[in-house]
Parts: C-alpha cells; sequence; structure tokens
C-alpha cells in the first residue's frame, strides 16, 4: 500500500438526532500509515463523527469515499468489510467468555465444522506478547483490569485486520506506561500502512504521536492541520473558544491548621500496607501513583467500603467505621473513580440521583419531592448542570455533567472531608477547570480535600501537598517546589524510596 | 439515513405508550367481555373477578418490591400453600384449649403471618448472608415448601376444623359496605405498597438497589438489609394471603397455590415493572392480576373460544407486555 496516500475521505458529514444537530458537514481526510487526532469538548461531535464512519449509526446527509469510491456503511459489518474497526470509548467484550473468545467474536477460525482452538490460542497469545501485557489467551475477561480490557480490544481489531483503525479515548483509562506501549503499537500499525484516527483529551500525547489534527467544537470543525503546527496551548484554545492557559486555579495559601484526618498503620487486605497520612483542614492533598497501585483500595477502605484495618482520627478523634454510612456521619465522603458503574444510577433522571446519598435529609415518614425538587435545583445553578430538561436520563448527560452530578450528589451531604477520586476522567477541558474551581473553592472554605488521580497535571497543578503509592504502599510525599512530575514518577515506579515490594 | 430522524419524538410515544399499556389492555378486555355477555358489567361479577385475583395480587404486590430490587422469589406459591396448611393444623391444634372462636382464629392468622414472614426471611437470608443467586435460593425452596405441605398433610388434605370454618368463613365471603372483605384488603395492601414503593426511603432504595446495586453500594445504603427486607414483606403479604385463603377453601393439599409464583411474576411484568430491577410499580401489579384474572373470567363466559386455551391467552399478554418494555429500553 503506497504510504501517504488517501484512504478514507469523509464529506460535509451532518447528523441530527431528532430536531437536534451535532455535526455540521464535517470534512476528514485519512491517510495510510499516518495518525490523525480528532480532538474537541465532550459533546464536540468527535465519537458521533467515528460512529458515523465505524457503520453504528447513519449520517444525516454527507458522503464517505473509501480509495476514491463512494460507499454506504449500513452496519458495523459493512465497515469492517471495508476495512474500518471502531475500538469504543466503552468496551465491548463479553466478560464470561476467555480472552482468546472474544478477540475472535465473529471471526473465530475453523478446522472443518469445529473451532480452531488451537490456532486461536496460539495467534491470541501473539498479539498480546506483541502487545507486551502479560495477559492468558484463557483468562476470562472479566477477571482482566481495565487497562488490560483495552488491550484486548486492540488486540480483537489487529485481528480483523484494520486498514483503518479508528480508537474512542484509547488512553483514558491507561497509565502513562500503558500508554506508551500503545503508542508503540501505534507506530507499528502506521509503519503497516494503517490510517489511525483517534480521539483524546489528553493533548500532549496528541501532540506527540499524531501526524494531523482535526478540531470539532460544536459540532463543526474549527480548523485542521499537521500537529506540529499546533502548541498544546493553541489546540485547546481552539476546542474551546477561549484561552484556557490557566486551567488550574491560584492554589490558596494554606497555613498549618487543624488536623481533619489522620490514617496510621492502615491495612487493606490483599491491596495496601502499612498507610500513614495526615490532611488537614483546608488543605488539597493528592494521592498520585500508576493505576493498581492501592490508591482508590485504600480510599474505599477508610470510607468502611472495603474491609480493612488501622487507626483512623477525624478531628482528632479516633473513630469506628465500619461502612459508608459510618463515615458519612463523620463527614467523610468518597466520590468515585467510576462514576457510570458506582457513582450514578444511570437509567434514572437526576432527581433521584442527586438525593440518593443524602435522602435522610428529605425523609420524614415520606420522602418529600418538591424538596428534592429544590436540592436539584441548587445543584443544577451551583455545580453548572447542564441537562436539556430535568426529566432526561443521566445516560443522556455528558461526561462532563454526569461528574457535576455526582459532585453534587456527594456534596448534598455536606461531607468536611471529601475524598475524589479521578475526578476528571475522560471529560474535557472547559469542565475540567470548573471542577478544579469547585475543588479550590472547597478548599478555601475549610474543606479537607484528598485528590486521587493519575493525571500528573492535575496533582501537581492542584495539591498543596502529595502522597505517592506504589505497589500497595506509601513510598514518599511532596510539598511546594518538590511536587514535579519527575519526583512523582520517580516514587510512582520505585527509582527512589522505599524498595520492600 | 433520514430514517433517523424520527428518533426523538417516536420515543416520547414510546414512553407514554408503556405507561398506558397495561390500562389500555384492561379497557379492551372489559369493551370485549361487556360486548360478549350482558352480565360481564353486573357487579357480582366483577367483585367475583377482583376478590378471586386478591390472593395472586397480595402476593404480587410483594413479589414487586423482590423483583424492584433485582431479586425474584419462586417459592411464592408453595410457601402458601405450606403457610395455609400451618395455619390449618395451629388452629385445629387450638380448637381444645381456646375453642372454636375468633380467639382461635385470630393466634391462627397472626401465626400464618409471622410464618410467612419467616420463610421470607429464610429466602432473604439465603440470598444475601448466603450470596447465592435468588432463582438458585427460591427454587430450592419452592421445593423445601412444597414436599412440606405434602408432608404435613401426609400425602392427603388438611381441613379446617368444621366449627372454625363456620366462623372464619365471612372473612372471605363477607363484606363491610357492599364490598367484599379480600378485596378490601387487596385494596389497602396495594395502596399500601403503592405508597411504600413511591413515598418511603425503602421504595427508594429497592429500585436504586435494582438499578445498580453498586451505585447503591456507594450510596450508603444498607443493600442487604433491604433486600433481606424485600423477602420478608414478600413472606408477611403471602400470610395475609394464606389468611384469605384459609376461610375459602378451609383446606390445604399438595396441589394448593401451584403455579402462584408465574401467576404473580406475569403480572408484576404485565405492569410494567422491569424483571430485571430497577423500576416498579404496584398499580400496574394491579392492573396485571385483573388482567390475568379477567381473560378466565371473559373465556367462561362466551362459547365461541374454548376456556381451555386460558393460558395461551395470558401467556400472550406476558410476551406483548414484555416486548412493550423492550421498546421502551431501547428509546
Amino acid at each position: 500500500m503506497d504510504a501517504d496516500s488517501l484512504v478514507l475521505s469523509a464529506q460535509s458529514i451532518s447528523k441530527s438526532f431528532g430536531p437536534v444537530q451535532v455535526l455540521f458537514d464535517v470534512d476528514l481526510n485519512l491517510r495510510s500509515g499516518s495518525v490523525h487526532a480528532l480532538i474537541g469538548e465532550n459533546g464536540a461531535g468527535k465519537s458521533t463523527l467515528m460512529k458515523i464512519l465505524g457503520g453504528y449509526q447513519p449520517a444525516s446527509s454527507g458522503s464517505i469515499l473509501i480509495d476514491g469510491m463512494q460507499v454506504r456503511l449500513a452496519d458495523s459489518a459493512t465497515a469492517e468489510a471495508n476495512g474500518i474497526v471502531l475500538i469504543h470509548q466503552e468496551f465491548n467484550l463479553a466478560e464470561q467468555l476467555t480472552v482468546e473468545a472474544n478477540i475472535f467474536l465473529g471471526r473465530e477460525l475453523h478446522n472443518g465444522p469445529f473451532l480452531d482452538w488451537r490456532g486461536m490460542r496460539a495467534r491470541a497469545r501473539t498479539l498480546l506478547r506483541e502487545l507486551e501485557t502479560d495477559i492468558e489467551p484463557q483468562q476470562r475477561v472479566r477477571e482482566l483490569s481495565v487497562p488490560q480490557k483495552q488491550m484486548v480490544e486492540i488486540a480483537k481489531a489487529l485481528v480483523r485486520d484494520a486498514r483503518i483503525l479508528m480508537m474512542d479515548e484509547p488512553t483514558a483509562a491507561l497509565t502513562s506506561k500503558e500508554s506508551q506501549v500503545l503508542f508503540k503499537q501505534i507506530e507499528k500499525l502506521k509503519a503497516q500502512g494503517v490510517a489511525i484516527l483517534y480521539t483524546s483529551h489528553k493533548l500532549e500525547e496528541v501532540k506527540a504521536i499524531a501526524d494531523n489534527v482535526t478540531i470539532l467544537r460544536d459540532g463543526a470543525k474549527v480548523i485542521e492541520g499537521p500537529a506540529s503546527e499546533f502548541t498544546v496551548d493553541q489546540m485547546a484554545t481552539q476546542m474551546v473558544g477561549r484561552d484556557v492557559s490557566d486551567l488550574f486555579p491560584q492554589k490558596s495559601a494554606h497555613e498549618d491548621s487543624a488536623e481533619a484526618l489522620s490514617v496510621t498503620g492502615f491495612n487493606v487486605p490483599g491491596y495496601v500496607e502499612g498507610a500513614e497520612f495526615h490532611l488537614r483542614r483546608g488543605e488539597i492533598l493528592g494521592f498520585a501513583g500508576l493505576v493498581g497501585a492501592g490508591r482508590t483500595e485504600l480510599m474505599e477502605g477508610i470510607v468502611g467500603l472495603r474491609h480493612a484495618s488501622g487507626h483512623i482520627e477525624v478531628g482528632g478523634k479516633a473513630v469506628d467505621i465500619r461502612s459508608l454510612k459510618d463515615a458519612s456521619h463523620l463527614g467523610l465522603a468518597y466520590l468515585t473513580e467510576d462514576r457510570k458503574g458506582h457513582g450514578l444510577l444511570v437509567d434514572k433522571q437526576m432527581r433521584p440521583n442527586v438525593t440518593l446519598l443524602g435522602l435522610d435529609r428529605f425523609v420524614n415518614l415520606f420522602i418529600d419531592e418538591r424538596a428534592e425538587d429544590r436540592a436539584l435545583d441548587k445543584s443544577i445553578e451551583e455545580f453548572d448542570i447542564r441537562a436539556p430538561n430535568r426529566q432526561v436520563k443521566v445516560s443522556n448527560l455528558s461526561g462532563g455533567n454526569q461528574q457535576k452530578l455526582l459532585l453534587a450528589k456527594t456534596m448534598l451531604v455536606e461531607p468536611d472531608i471529601v475524598i475524589v477520586d479521578e475526578p476528571t476522567r475522560g471529560i474535557d477541558i472547559g469542565t475540567k477547570q470548573q471542577i478544579y474551581e469547585f475543588i479550590n473553592a472547597l478548599a478555601q472554605a475549610g474543606k479537607s480535600i484528598i485528590v486521587v488521580s493519575s493525571e500528573m497535571a492535575e496533582v501537581i497543578g492542584l495539591c498543596h501537598r502529595v502522597v505517592v503509592m506504589r505497589a500497595g504502599r506509601l513510598t514518599g510525599e511532596l510539598t511546594g517546589r518538590d511536587i514535579t512530575e519527575e519526583n512523582i514518577v520517580r516514587l510512582a515506579v520505585g527509582i527512589e524510596g522505599d524498595k520492600v515490594a | 439515513m433520514s430514517a433517523d430522524g424520527a428518533d426523538k419524538p417516536r420515543s416520547g410515544f414510546r414512553i407514554s405508550y408503556s405507561v398506558l399499556g397495561p390500562l389500555l389492555a384492561l379497557a379492551l378486555l372489559i369493551v370485549l367481555g361487556a360486548s360478549l355477555n350482558g352480565n360481564f358489567l353486573s357487579y357480582t361479577n366483577i367483585a367475583n373477578v377482583v376478590a378471586r385475583a386478591s390472593f395472586i395480587g397480595i402476593i404480587a404486590v410483594g413479589a414487586t418490591f423482590v423483583i424492584t430490587s433485582g431479586g425474584l422469589d419462586l417459592s411464592v406459591g408453595s410457601m402458601a400453600a405450606f403457610v395455609a396448611g400451618m395455619m390449618i393444623i395451629i388452629i385445629n391444634g387450638l380448637v381444645p384449649s381456646l375453642g372454636g372462636g375468633w380467639p382461635t382464629i385470630v393466634v391462627g392468622i397472626l401465626a400464618g403471618l409471622a410464618i410467612g414472614s419467616l420463610g421470607g426471611a429464610f429466602n432473604g437470608l439465603l440470598v444475601t448472608a448466603g450470596r447465592i443467586e435468588p432463582f438458585i435460593v427460591t427454587l430450592g425452596s419452592l421445593g423445601i415448601f412444597r414436599a412440606l405441605i405434602t408432608f404435613l398433610a401426609n400425602g392427603g388434605t388438611l381441613n379446617l376444623d368444621f366449627t372454625v370454618s363456620g366462623v372464619y368463613e365471612p372473612v372471605y365471603t363477607g363484606d363491610i359496605l357492599g364490598v367484599p372483605v379480600p378485596i378490601i384488603v387487596f385494596a389497602v395492601v396495594a395502596i399500601a405498597g403503592e405508597i411504600i414503593m413511591r413515598r418511603t426511603r425503602f421504595g427508594r432504595h429497592a429500585a436504586a438497589i435494582g438499578s445498580n446495586e453498586q451505585v447503591a453500594r456507594y450510596s450508603a445504603i444498607k443493600v442487604d438489609r433491604v433486600r433481606f427486607l424485600t423477602y420478608v414483606l414478600q413472606g408477611f403479604l403471602i400470610g395475609v394471603a394464606a389468611a384469605l385463603y384459609v376461610p375459602k377453601f378451609g383446606s390445604a393439599n399438595s396441589s394448593t397455590a401451584v403455579l402462584w409464583e408465574l401467576q404473580a411474576i406475569a403480572a408484576v411484568i404485565i405492569g410494567g415493572t422491569m424483571l430485571k430491577g430497577g423500576f416498579g410499580r404496584i398499580w400496574g401489579t394491579v392492573v396485571g392480576v385483573i388482567i390475568l384474572e379477567l381473560i378466565g373470567n371473559i373465556l367462561n363466559l362466551q362459547n365461541l373460544i374454548s376456556p381451555y386455551l386460558n393460558q395461551a391467552f395470558q401467556g400472550a399478554i406476558i410476551i406483548i407486555a414484555v416486548l412493550l418494555q423492550r421498546s421502551r429500553r431501547t428509546s
């Protein structure tokens, strides 16, 4: 295949859902052996465009040319027959099946009338080794971690001999190390002449691996060009339509104040050993580390969601937290990293969601629905939740608005200590900025905040102090000027600090 | 490509249709019944239909809570037979000491409610503390309770003491201001159920657990306790149904209340409650129970179609109801 030849050309693609138009005459050209990044805020239309190209949704108007020939992508099978494979943001894996069965799902190798499992296993193993994972083909998908599942998705696409590979936020759930492995694969595919289209909110990453960039805003193409011609700031500005160089609010001056939370000798069996840290009033304390370092498990242990042992003091008093309810009563709240799986009832409306944690406040003998409505009004205003109407199901809100709703739900119980786990995962830059402001404002109001985050910039830009974890242990603590990417990485991968893992 | 453009307005129509669906089906059946037989709309016939629906109806109110919270109870029919049998044994045993009057009956009813609640607690404990699938647990207890009633009746029939049945009978046959007692009991249970489902923390929590158990857990809801209580409530309501069943039939045996579990689940589904949990409505269940009972009634009132096809019609209605539910989910 000729390098740099045009393989896919989408011309003035528009898409409407009922009366709402979400894409306006978007053009997109993909060349073989080249990586094209599609960026924009949540709701800009990236996923919709990808779904149209992947055959999952029909365009309302416009045409798609493959190798110069006009095609009609009636469904994903037609798209696959044309060499187009889309990896969705949300995984499409059969949890109960093995990795090999998933990789070959719908494309099973046959030996006469029977499945050629030997061949599939061998091919699956080769692919997984190329992806530098230690996943075994016989493992069940449900036993895998999120990044491992991502790798299975990629292996699945590779088996389909994709000429045009589209990935919707493939790195959202990956650590930087895992992302590097993915990028290496992307380079390999590029060398083989595959055209790659991908979306990401991580602009440094776009800058590093994309050859071309298309920026969407509100469903329309704003600008397109070689990635080398944009700086990260320029990309962000084009996405949002305004200057976002001040992504993080000015850190509030934080004086030595009273201790809000103290955790010592804390163990979460199988995940965390001997954790000790202290949190002051008005402080934003970051928890950095690789995915799987035990940060989430530590927090879930503290708030009573997991079996754990150790000594906890809240406001200087020793407490015994056995359930999330106990934690709630002590003014301790936890925002899960998994807003759809653990945070919100996505098939319900906003009202029952926002009051679910604090329902006690709305119950006398019966639930006071009017009071609930007032609380929702207040939350919508306070957290700038943008929903078409109040009846909309939460699943139809954008990720950013879901996150704001989750924040509103948690803040409704007026906690003094708030633990937020990956507060901006998969969220556009404009909403990120808002969430950082909320967090900062909470700290200024005297609340104590713990931010668990795998996004280095977030931890550095937001936190007064950062604790780093590795393999279930706290490996170090950084304050002030010492909070740098380099220092965090050192502690997170174990170049410095506690060597016992 | 433009076919997609109609998505939004159509989805709105579907939602209202799924709300109105059961009511529409009920209205159609009433029109059909009235046109087939002049006696159909008579007070006696309608009262008779609703009174007969009350056993399954009361149980189905409990089933709505169990299903809404993501559970399932297949043991309700067997448990109803077992509770009825136990009530008869207890009442008969008390006749020598307490006599054949109300004191004996009241003790018998209270024992029935207690035994039902305990049976429900048994299921609930296995599901929550035992971490066993509700389907498996209640499939097991279905067998256990059915065997127990057969054993207690020694393979035959347990009969209520003759002196007691005369006193107890009005609980089923009697009326208050012209409304039969079982209908009043059914109405009280249904109204209380609707209020609990919609307006209390328990109802909201049950729906939240059925919608997503993890979200419920992360929202400080005592998931196991709520789950457990739905089964206890189910058992208690089985006790209520048994307290109406015993005076009507005065006996219990191995074929008492067979397949009631399927009738109850069918009524819940026809009423619009989601089988996978997360959303339930009691009024829908009430409509569902009455629809099922009306089908049999209408078939008996005409002579064009064999009444033996009763279950085929009931089955078709269940399938149609689920089809409607699915179109709502995909919208």
